[in-house]
């Protein structure tokens, strides 16, 4: 038995389902589930989908149909939904030497634990990826064990390259822009979230599970 | 009709080519982009004869001075207040015309708007991803900004007479909302507040958003999970500045939504100029999507007297009752 989604407008073009408050990876897989069963069979009008941690936005044309339209359609379909689809799994490649991990030692410092064992409950753990934001390709996945739940620095430093790998609260992220962050960095990759020129261009969809395997520094060289 | 190509002598920061939108990827982080005043951009291609989703320069004040190198090429500039001057003679605003080898053309802002188009008959030559030109700001990804320096290459299509458009439908009132998605993270006050007080346009603006100036609407707590969100969205951080997200917005974020600028007044709000006054409405869905199928009623309305050539005074003032009839028709504000 599970509880329906709450229904949001958002505005005259967007209907929010909010199917809970806190990150469970059972309530995650039923918005996948929404989300693909919708994008299998689109009402007329539907433009897009984006699902979120607990959220699932519908984007529609007012010109064409309406909020109330839209809502009913996908009540209709959660439960008679698909399996959710084959879910991927991605190993990524992170090499943590100091100039690569400049938050390690202090994130370490703050947790109480040894820079190593701060990457060993890293790589041990199994990521999942919620959500995209922020920018083209931010994967926000979740997973970070509790003894490395960091809050993020008051204010954002230094810009960091691409590849950055990086830790705030129970979220892992992997950079696809240079640009200044509060989240704690604790390794790199060469491996590309976000492919510019590809006909796919983003490694990871909602849903994909996610490791890290270190690497030495001159795996990482070679790329 | 042959090639043109303009030096950029001079451009304002927020030059950058858009077409109509780069749609079907907010799940990927990608969002829309394309121009902050969707009708203004509607009405420079519709006045050229180009397909609607053609790439043209979107540019804000600051303004942009092109010098025709070679070739020639028709254009039409719409937005707000914006004029056109060619060799320094005035050739108004929302108008066509054309620029020729050797001449430099001036767009500057006047007493309105803060956002106009400038398009070219024919095919700006631009780059494009995910099968779009328009640019997402923040990273430069598709057309790119411009700037001071750069070449602009047009495969330049049919003349057309220089001559003054139609202006768009003039819409005043109150800038309508629905609330929420997230409005039960503020109490009555707050909420109260939003829609009873008058709040102004802070200086800060880009295509990301308009910051708001007026009432503080100190949400009861910001400990919120990232979920989507769209243009319109009056997003409120922690100390109660509202911010109106326009097409460069994040597709995904953490702050809550009091309300959502509905799609029929959200391309006004963005061209108010810094330190004007504006007041909130609320609606029901049901009246925003109405209105939004009015205002487009009443653009395609308008488009077709654009795309008529339709400038002369007379004409004008034919669309304005024309068009009025239509706002009127349908009960919207």
């Amino acid at each position: 038995m599970t509880v329906a989604p709450v229904i949001k407008p958002v505005g005259d073009t967007g209907v929010l389902l909010e199917f809970g408050d806190m990150i469970d990876p059972a309530l995650f897989d039923r918005i996948l589930a929404l989300d693909a069963a919708l994008r299998a069979s689109p009402p007329p009008g539907l433009l897009e989908t984006v699902p979120a941690y607990v959220t699932l936005l519908l984007v529609y044309d007012p010109l064409v149909t309406d909020c109330d339209a839209i809502a009913a359609a996908a009540l209709a379909l959660i439960g008679s939904a698909p399996g959710a689809r084959a879910v991927r799994e991605h190993v990524i490649p992170m090499c943590s030497d100091a100039d690569l991990a400049p938050d390690l030692e202090a994130a370490a410092q703050r947790l109480g634990m040894a820079p190593d064992g701060v990457l060993a409950a890293h790589l041990a753990a199994e990521y999942r990826v919620y959500m995209y934001g922020f920018a083209p390709g931010y994967a926000y996945m979740d997973g970070v064990p509790a003894a490395l739940h960091l809050p993020r620095k008051p204010v954002p430093v230094r810009s960091r390259p691409v590849g950055t790998v990086m830790i705030a609260g129970g979220q892992c992220l992997i950079t696809t822009l240079p640009m200044p962050t509060g989240w704690w960095v604790i390794g790199q990759t060469r491996t590309p979230v976000l492919q510019l020129a590809a006909a796919e261009p983003f490694l990871f969809q909602p849903g994909d599970r996610v490791r890290f395997r270190a690497i030495d520094r001159a795996e990482f060289d070679a790329g | 009709m042959g090639r043109c190509v303009l030096l950029v002598e001079q451009a304002g920061p927020l030059t950058t080519v858009q077409d109509a939108g780069r749609f079907g990827h907010l799940r990927h982080g990608v969002t829309w982009s394309g121009p902050i005043d969707r009708a203004a951009f509607a009405a420079a291609h519709r006045a050229l004869g180009n397909p609607h989703n053609s790439p043209a320069i979107e540019l804000s004040h600051g303004g942009i001075t092109l010098r025709c190198l070679e070739g020639e090429a028709g254009f039409a500039l719409a937005g707000g207040d914006f004029t056109a001057r060619i060799d320094g003679a005035d050739a108004g605003g929302w108008t066509t015309g054309v620029l020729r080898a050797g001449q430099r053309l001036q767009v500057r802002d006047g007493a309105a708007g803060n956002w106009a188009v400038l398009a070219f008959a024919g095919v700006l030559a631009c780059p494009r991803w995910l099968g779009s030109a328009a640019t997402l700001a923040l990273v430069g990804l598709g057309g790119g900004r411009i700037s001071a320096g750069d070449r602009l290459v047009i495969e330049a299509g049919a003349p057309v007479p220089a001559q003054p458009l139609p202006r768009p439908p003039s819409t005043t009132g109150p800038i309508r909302v629905v609330m929420g998605p997230q409005a039960a993270y503020f109490d009555a006050t707050a909420q109260a507040a939003l829609v009873m007080e008058e709040f102004q346009i802070a200086p800060a603006f880009d295509r990301m958003g308009v910051v708001l100036a007026g009432p503080a609407l100190v949400p009861l707590s910001v400990t919120m999970l990232s979920a989507p969100l769209l243009r319109g969205a009056i997003q409120v951080n922690g100390v109660g500045t509202a911010t109106i997200l326009l097409a460069d917005h994040q597709t995904t974020a953490g702050y809550p939504r009091i309300a959502t600028v509905i799609s029929a007044d959200l391309d006004r709000a963005a061209q108010l100029r810094p330190g004007h006054a504006l007041r909130f409405a609320a609606v029901s869905v049901v009246d925003a999507i109405a209105a939004a199928r009015a205002a487009a009623g009443a653009e395609a309305a308008w488009l077709t007297l654009v795309a008529a050539g339709q400038g002369s005074l007379a004409d004008r003032l034919a669309s304005a009752n024309l068009i009025d009839g239509v706002v009127d028709a349908t009960g919207a504000l």
